[in-house]
């Protein structure tokens, strides 16, 4: 499985030009006005054909990448005709939806402040983008930083569209979260004096992202999945949900879930929802590969949206720049930025930089397209895609033998099962839909606009303007994670709703109907196709963006 | 992908035949074939233990575990997705649990049944040494077993198939959180730094950044990365 005659030949020049990168060498960063002309040209997120307007509902005009529209403007897979609201099948103080980060420590905050809590995901417990997280979580926990200089940083990172409230919140409490996970037992990689290790991903200025290995959120949701088992909160797996329950003030009540395995509906009232459904990677914008779990499909936004809830920024998608791209099988997996901050240098076909490392996300992912495609030096793959170089040895050379393994032993395994050995070799990289910086917006207690319906994580928006900072949101999900459930606890509707009701989803339907949308698809989608052909991939993006030219 | 070039290759899957491309995972062999899969995937990506998988070599006796969105199909393999199998897990308050009495033997008492036999090594689909950490539990050495266990995805393989019954990565899990919370040292700096937030030292200056144009912050920022250096 190793790299093959062609791509081999690129790694040759590679390794003849990777001296020259030693003794510190660092490509020149980009100026804001040669970033904002790169981004302008490149991104997928500045250029238009991608982008529909909604066309109907309280976010009519509000912009969306076309695959997310499609799944907003279609006919609800709920059959409305088979839901009886009167007798419902569970009653609830709060009902938390998804079972990641987000969702269960929203679960377990409303637990512990009091709330009878229910907790109904897609999935296994712990399915989710939480558990694939490898890099770290942000905060502020050096003497030399401050959540002052945090705030700096996540405002710049979001192209000072984040709202600045949500973000005082997140600085303030991303050290106590800290504090919080490490008193349930989660094991942060420690210095040799015990104190907590740090590292620095771009555009943070301090050291302040906290890792567990390259296993950080794997770690993190095996321990709070784990204390939802020891509190005894009812958790519903395998139990998506698929619409919201409105009440006769259009306030939120509830949510019907749908039996992943039986397909019978399940009728939950609730006096809080809290939304925790994540992001929306499995939708494959602009065709990109992704780096999300299997049931990353955007639910959330479809359903809150038709209950009124207004979405901001939904239109900006985070491309992480570096998605494996070789071999096939891991197409679109994350190869964590710490790589990049402990020296691995971003090159060409050739063996040539072309950005520096520690640029921000949005611009590394436009260098590299720029690369493979108008520029025509990227690496092509037998299978067609393509890529450029993240050349991994620099780390061990730049940091000391035995560096690649004691920090990214999870890596290590991971090629060196097909053939690769990343600590020799260099590794192919080509961007991945790997977060959704919008979403449903918040204030700083994780309400939206619809009163009782809370959000937490990926599925809010506001917390990181236009594009988020890498360890942002990890700690983004516990910050607000808890909030909501702290809030939807002390302030769930007490007293018994009235008029319950799916009007909203009827009125959705219709309006589709009107405007004559046919399409035979139903949403939420729950979970993606990959039947027959679908199971393979492409780099389409590319092509289109030499086209463009 | 351009399909003149690829190469198809048999498999069965509970039995039927199917040719897919031949270097697909197993997950992906599954859903070319035209299965739905609901529970036997998760993250796609080797972390969740969704999909826990066990397959055998065409004229081979042995039962080899994988996880099928990691391995990649080989011809003439026959495979079986796993369920979850239900094991137990024993409840407790993680600050209340002292580390180093026999409380850990008594929150899992059948740990006194493990009979060192290594069946749950050899079907640990991401080579931990599984037999080991339960053995470090007994012994009592916890940093053993964190690190020992720490990659352990919760695929549920190696309790499915201990003849003792125990499930070994709940052990794990439980142990590993003992470890987090009692024996790691705390930290003087993010305790002062937490009790600064809550005395609100940062309060003026995150107030007067609050309204600061964007321009002064992006020069602030500047300076800043400017500052930071080359040491990452
Ligand atoms: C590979 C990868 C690496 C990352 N690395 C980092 C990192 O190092 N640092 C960092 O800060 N961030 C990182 N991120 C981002 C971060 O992990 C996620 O943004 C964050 O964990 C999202 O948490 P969440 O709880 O909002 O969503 P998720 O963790 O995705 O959880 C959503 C849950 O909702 C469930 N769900 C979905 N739809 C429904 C429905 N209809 N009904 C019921 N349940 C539903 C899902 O099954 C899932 O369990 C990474 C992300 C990925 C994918
Ligand atoms: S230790 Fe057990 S649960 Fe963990 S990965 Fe190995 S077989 Fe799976
Ligand atoms: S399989 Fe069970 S009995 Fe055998 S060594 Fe592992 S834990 Fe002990
Ligand atoms: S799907 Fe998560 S480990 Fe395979």
């Amino acid at each position: 499985m190793a790299y093959p005659a062609g791509m081999r030949a690129s790694i040759e020049k590679v390794e003849q030009r990777r001296k020259d990168r030693l003794n510190k060498y660092e490509f020149p960063r980009l100026s804001p006005e040669d970033k904002a002309a790169l981004l302008k040209d490149y991104h997928p997120d500045f250029r238009d054909g991608d982008k529909v307007n909604l066309q109907f509902g309280v976010n009519k005009g509000e912009r969306v990448p076309k695959v997310l529209g499609e799944v907003i403007e279609s006919q609800s897979r709920l059959n409305l005709t088979s839901v009886d609201l009167s007798r419902p099948d569970h009653k609830t103080d709060v009902l938390v939806i998804g079972g990641g980060g987000g969702g269960v420590a929203a679960a377990l905050t409303a637990h512990e402040n009091g709330a009878k809590v229910i907790l109904a995901t897609k999935l296994r417990l712990g399915d989710s983008n939480t558990i694939m997280a490898e890099g770290g979580i942000a905060a502020a926990s050096l003497p030399e930083d401050s959540p002052a200089a945090h705030y700096i940083d996540t405002m710049v990172g979001g192209r000072f569209k984040n709202i600045p409230d949500v973000v005082e919140a997140l600085v303030n409490e991303a050290p106590s979260i800290l504090e919080w996970l490490t008193s349930l037992g989660a094991c942060f990689d420690r210095t040799k004096d015990g104190s907590y290790f740090n590292h620095m991903p771009a555009g943070h200025a301090f050291k302040r992202s906290h890792s567990i290995k390259d296993l950080t959120g794997l770690e993190l949701m095996r321990v709070l999945g784990d204390e939802i088992r020891n509190k005894d909160i009812q958790v519903l797996e395998f139990s998506p949900a698929v619409e919201l329950i409105l009440d006769a003030d259009g306030q939120c009540a509830g949510a019907i879930l749908e039996d992943l395995d039986t397909g019978r509906n399940i009728v939950v009232e609730a006096g809080a929802v809290i939304m925790a459904t994540g992001g929306m990677g499995r939708l494959h914008p602009n065709g990109f590969p992704t780096s999300n779990h299997y049931g990353a499909t955007a639910d959330g936004i479809v359903m809150a949206s038709r209950a009124r809830a207004k979405l901001l920024y939904m239109e900006y998608i985070q491309y992480h720049p570096t998605g494996v791209a070789w071999p096939e099988q891991m197409l679109g997996l994350l190869l964590s930025e710490a790589l990049r901050a402990e020296g691995a240098h971003v090159v060409n076909c050739d063996g040539e930089p072309f950005v520096n490392r520690l640029e921000t996300r949005d611009a590394l992912s436009a260098t590299i397209l720029r690369e493979c495609g108008p520029r025509r030096k990227g690496v092509e793959t037998p299978t067609g895609t393509m890529g450029a170089w993240l050349d991994t040895p620099m780390i061990d050379l730049m940091g000391g033998k035995g560096t690649f393994m004691r920090r990214f032993a999870g890596i290590h395994h991971r090629f060196v099962k097909f053939g690769i050995d990343p600590t020799q070799e260099p590794l192919l990289v080509y961007p991945t839909q790997h977060y959704q910086n919008g979403g449903v917006a918040i204030n700083i207690y994780g309400q939206s606009n619809v009163p009782f319906l809370y959000m937490a994580g990926e599925v809010a928006g506001g917390v990181h303007g236009h594009n988020r900072l890498g360890a942002n949101s990890l700690v983004d999900i516990f910050v607000f994670g808890r909030r909501a459930g702290r809030h939807a606890a002390e302030h769930f509707r007490k007293t018994a709703a009235t008029g319950l009701t799916l009007e909203h989803v009827k009125a959705h339907n219709e309006e589709i109907a009107a405007l004559g949308i046919s399409s035979q698809r139903k949403s939420p989608m729950l979970l993606p196709d990959y039947r027959f052909e679908k199971a393979l991939t492409s780099t389409q993006y590319v092509s289109e963006i030499v086209e463009a030219e | 992908m351009d399909k003149k070039n690829v190469k198809m290759i048999p498999i069965y899957v509970m039995g039927k035949k199917f040719e897919v491309p031949e270097e697909l995972t197993i997950l992906k062999a599954l859903e070319f074939s035209g299965f739905t899969i609901t529970r036997g995937c998760g993250c796609r990506g080797g972390v969740c233990g969704a999909c826990a998988t066990v397959y055998r070599r065409k004229g081979d006796y042995r039962v080899i575990p994988g996880l099928a969105c990691q391995t990649v199909v080989e011809p003439e393999m026959s495979l079986v997705q796993l369920p979850y199998i239900s094991s137990r897990r024993s409840s407790y308050v993680v600050s209340e649990v002292d580390p180093d009495s026999m409380d850990i033997v008594k929150t899992y008492p059948e740990l006194m049944r493990c009979m060192g036999c290594n069946t749950c090594t050899k079907s640990c689909p991401v080579n931990i040494q599984v037999m080991n950490y339960i053995s470090a539990t007994i012994q009592g050495d916890l940093k053993q077993v964190v690190e020992l266990s720490i990659e352990c995805v919760m695929c549920g393989m190696c309790a499915a198939r201990c003849p003792a019954e125990l499930s070994p990565y709940n052990i794990a899990l439980f142990v590993r959180r003992l470890y987090g919370a009692h024996k790691l040292p705390k930290s003087p700096e993010l305790e002062k730094r937490v009790s600064d937030i809550a005395n609100g030292v940062y309060n003026a200056e995150i107030a007067e950044l609050k309204i600061t144009d964007t321009k002064k912050l992006q020069g602030i920022f500047n300076e800043m990365q400017a500052k930071k250096g080359a040491s990452v």
